[in-house]
């Protein structure tokens, strides 16, 4: 058995400690051993977005970070926001503006804006696609994106 | 034909649950003693393999084995073909060499798996693959799509006389007659370029073998269950019913999804079964690239015969194109491009012919578009090149040229992908170019804006190509629909979904026939367990095909619905209505049963059953076109070129379609959206790079440019055309490709018209600037 490195961390609020390997990635310590398989991976070298998650409240790409690099700090994956029932406002937003077909790149999406739209709460349109250059989707040419990202930043301002 | 669910554009079902995380992805799943997968893949795109020394690798700790072409015996042989050779079409030749499971002997492709690795963890797996040494001879690489025809040529299958993979000529009318008629023949030569599906999601699989109950589960997000599951239980000796085939979600298809019999699950299968043990092989982006099958270079000699008012008498298209190191996808992609020509124009004589030809790079098979852009691409070229050399307006020789808005159905006599004449079954191609050139507001642009813009220095240009898709295609699908006692319904279809919204379109479809609420009704798709029939993914025909066997199978249910009701609540049927979840008198609403109940009863547990029924509330429907039916429209482009850095913007896009019924209408935008993305990657940035010794130079997201959102037009005004097809009830068309078809032809006369005072002309469908710089460069002597 390789070596292996004791780690604490925060995940959606809750602390968990565990041991990995030195080399696991973020993304893999998220997904596999912890079982948050809403975070995606569609390219492991830090170009797609997919994997984006909130580390100690920025937006980072979990696949070029090692789990040991995550030790003390808080993270927040996808399924720390809203449940069918209870929405978060960007996701109703993303529903009600078809801003999701297969939805593999879309927790990269939410966790981007998440951060995004806190820092700027009234984005231009220019600025929005901006935000979300680092994250590629091949399903709905960005277009319903913005939108969504639009109506997403008036619910959140009237909330 | 609109209802109270078709042709609405209402929320996707599927979402809530879809944007929470609560649905499973392929490598989201675990199973207990699961093994994981890599492959050791070649360096070289065309080598001998001396010998492989997979000693060290078989040590490392956690490793459980270690397995070349030798280790698996007979089981190494070349894979079915995935389509059937084109016996329909006159004269046409090929030869078959489909996929090896891994490689024997010799390397064929840089990326082709010469080993596999299975061990305790995908990390410990891929360190294995590093602990492998192949002693390789390397062979002159072919790459060269012309010089592989030449003699001489090194061969990359040796057992056949040359790389020519196949042959068609299709002709009608005669060109010979079109040259005697024309005041002027043009000639040109385009190259086409290859690009990857590059769905977000690689691909992969998981196989469990239950040794005691003799039955093995795949999950696999392919586009093809049925095929998955039918080559599977041939290969390893099983009945179709041992192999159960499931699609987890899926993050993308777009055509390279569709294949099977490939290393993976050709060796995973026979693993799984060997070590009684689950497998899972996810691919990474790399090897995505490298080795997940992608599309398309061709290279085109085209000459187009007009007379000086810009008529069209003739166009002649002789192309090479790429089949990649095998060919198991025989000739759907070089079809399509041969069929997708002329279909927009009248062209009285056309003669099309093709080479296919064996190189050392990745297999071909059809991704989003599937050789389509490439027929519209040449034809919308050779128009541009004509109105060039007439003096004429792009606008206007497109106008003279259309099919008229009564000229179907139009027989095109030529075959494609499907094997039956094309015919092009209803659409009104004129509108759909008039409502374009309105919607981009092109007269105004031409006369008032471009040269207000120019004055100050500024490079704009206006580009308008018109395109159809055929979509649709045979053979056929299947579904299946059952009412449940809760009084919901479930259909399922061998059908695939990679995030085309069926979960809610086909509920729209069955919620309309049965009279329930939408989201009462489950749609299963891709899963063998429920419905074992079908032919899969592909051809935009999901809608059309396995939309309208799920219509056929729900009025099916309908009719013993009413059949049943009327007995117990006894009034004739034409008296009874499906609404609200019960069948009921139309008349007095208050004598109803509720579907739930009838369901129970069509299933009786004692007493007798009328002969000549069938039990259940539940029906089986198949349906099959003739033909397909074809889509068409129309997009215009108006850009601007920085001419210091040849960095091009998007400011408007208008596109009209026109694909029958839109059952989802924002669906369908969310379609047409997506398909430009990748039209405008085609146009733009990427692009598979094969070196000359058949290195893949673009292998990761660093080099291989994926459109993001700035990349996208500033402004898109979409324009929506119904010319229902009479092929099926609803009328509906297929609309999953059209968005990435026409933007290569548009945008590459956006831009010449943008550096018009340069004169440049374009002979390539992708553009970069670095590309728009060259050409600049050679038209100025430079
Ligand atoms: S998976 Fe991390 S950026 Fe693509
Ligand atoms: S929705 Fe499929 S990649 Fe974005």
């Amino acid at each position: 058995m390789a070596q292996t490195v004791k780690i604490n961390v925060t995940v959606n609020g809750e602390q968990v400690e565990r041991e990995v390997e030195p080399r696991l990635l973020l993304s893999d310590f998220i997904r596999h051993d912890l079982g948050l398989t809403g975070t995606h991976v569609g390219c492991e070298h830090g170009l797609c977005g997919a994997c984006t998650i909130l580390m100690d409240g920025e937006a980072v790409r979990s696949c070029t970070i090692f789990a040991v690099q995550a030790d003390g700090h808080e993270l927040q994956t996808v399924e720390s926001l809203g449940t069918p029932d209870n929405l978060h406002p960007i996701q109703q937003a993303f529903i009600e503006k078809h801003a999701l077909q297969c939805g593999f790149c879309t927790p990269g999406f939410l966790m981007t804006l998440v951060d995004y739209l806190g820092d700027n709460p009234n984005p231009t349109e220019e600025e929005i696609r901006e935000a979300i250059d680092g994250n590629f989707c091949r399903c709905t040419g960005y277009f319903n994106i913005i939108e969504a990202v639009k109506l997403a930043a008036e619910k959140m301002a009237s909330h | 034909m609109a209802g109270k669910y078709v042709h609405q554009s209402i929320l996707r079902l599927e979402d809530p649950e879809l944007i929470t995380a609560r649905v499973q992805f392929l490598d989201d799943i675990k199973l207990p003693d699961m093994l994981h997968a890599a492959f050791k893949r070649s360096d070289y795109a065309h080598a001998r393999i001396k010998s492989i020394d997979v000693s060290e690798a078989r040590k490392l700790p956690g490793v459980i084995g270690v397995y070349t072409a030798e280790d698996f015996g007979d089981y190494v042989k070349p894979g079915p073909l995935q389509v059937p050779p084109p016996t329909a079409i006159k004269g046409a030749t090929y030869v078959a060499r489909t996929t090896m499971p891994i490689a024997k002997d010799k390397v064929r492709y840089a990326g082709e798996p010469v080993a596999i690795v299975i061990a305790e963890s995908r990390y410990i797996a891929e360190d294995a693959c590093d602990l492998i040494y192949v002693d390789y001879e390397p062979l002159e690489a072919v790459v060269d799509l012309e010089k592989a025809l030449q003699p001489g040529s090194p061969l990359v299958h040796e057992d056949l006389p040359s790389n020519e993979a196949g042959h068609v000529r299709q002709e009608r009318g005669s060109w010979e007659q079109a040259v005697k008629e024309a005041d002027l023949v043009i000639k040109r030569k385009f190259f086409i370029n290859r690009n990857a599906g590059a769905a977000l999601e690689n691909r992969g699989i998981i196989v469990q073998w239950d040794k005691h109950a003799k039955q093995m589960t795949i999950w696999c997000g392919t586009q093809s269950v049925i095929a998955l599951r039918n080559q599977t239980a041939a290969r390893l000796g099983l009945f179709e019913s041992q192999v159960r085939v499931i699609t987890p979600n899926m993050g993308g298809g777009f055509g390279p999804k569709i294949n099977t019999s490939l290393p993976d699950d050709a060796l995973i299968t026979y693993l799984a079964m060997k070590l009684e043990r689950p497998i899972k092989w996810v691919e990474d982006r790399r090897e995505n690239f490298l080795a997940t099958t992608s599309e398309r270079d061709q290279v085109h000699y085209c000459e187009i015969a007009v007379k000086r008012d810009g008529t069209i008498v003739g166009l002649k298209d002789f192309f090479y194109h790429n089949s990649g190191a095998y060919n198991p996808y025989m000739m759907t992609v070089p079809l399509n491009s041969q069929s997708h020509t002329v279909t927009n124009y009248r062209v009285p004589n056309f003669l099309t012919e093709f080479y296919m030809v064996f190189t050392n790079q990745m297999i071909v098979t059809p991704v989003r578009g599937a050789g389509r852009q490439y027929g519209v691409f040449v034809m919308e070229r050779m128009l541009d090149a004509a109105a060039r050399e007439l003096g004429m307006s792009p606008v206007e020789i497109r106008r003279k040229n259309l099919l008229p808005a009564n000229a179907y159905p139009y027989y095109t006599n030529i075959i494609g992908q499907d094997f039956v004449e094309g015919v092009l079954d209803s659409g009104d191609y004129p509108s759909a170019f008039e409502k374009t050139l309105e919607l981009i507001e092109y007269d105004r642009f031409v006369n008032e804006v471009q040269p207000k813009l120019r004055a100050q220095g500024k490079k704009v240009g206006i580009g308008v190509a018109c395109f159809s898709e055929g979509t649709g295609v045979g053979p056929y699908e299947g579904a299946r629909v059952t009412v449940g006692g809760n009084g919901k319904v479930v259909a399922s279809t061998g059908y695939t979904s990679q995030g085309q919204a069926h979960y809610t379109t086909f509920a729209q479809i069955v919620a309309d026939q049965l009279g329930v609420d939408v989201k009462d009704v489950k749609i299963i798709t891709g899963d063998t367990g429920y419905f074992g029939w079908g032919a899969g993914t592909f051809a935009s025909r999901g809608i059309t095909v396995a939309g309208t066997a799920t219509y056929m199978a729900a009025q099916k249910v309908r009719q013993k619905a009413l059949k049943l009701a009327s007995k117990i609540l006894e009034a004739p049927e034409e008296e009874l209505e499906l609404a609200d979840g019960v069948v009921r008198v139309a008349d007095i609403p208050s004598k109803f049963i509720a579907l739930g109940d009838l369901a129970n009863l069509a299933n009786p547990m004692r007493g007798t059953m009328e002969p000549g029924t069938e039990p259940g509330l539940e029906a089986v429907a198949y349906y099959g076109p003739p033909y397909g039916a074809t889509g068409a429209g129309c997009m215009a482009i108006i850009l601007e070129v920085d001419p210091e850095t040849m960095q091009v913007s998007m400011e408007k896009m208008a596109m009209v379609h026109d694909c029958g019924t839109p059952v989802n209408p924002m669906v369908v935008d969310g379609q047409i959206h997506g398909g430009i993305q990748m039209g405008i990657g085609d146009a733009f940035y990427e692009e598979l790079i094969y070196d000359e010794n058949g290195q893949l130079l673009t292998a990761s997201f660093m080099d291989y440019l994926f459109p993001q959102a700035t990349d996208m037009p500033k402004k898109l005004v979409l324009g929506h055309m119904e010319t229902p097809s009479p092929l099926n009830p609803l009328g509906i068309k297929g609309v999953g490709e059209a968005g990435a078809i026409p933007v290569p032809s548009a945008f590459a006369q956006a831009v010449e018209n943008a550096l018009q005072d340069t004169g440049v002309e374009f002979d390539r469908d992708t553009l970069s600037p670095s590309r728009i710089f060259t050409y600049v460069q050679m038209a100025k002597g430079a």
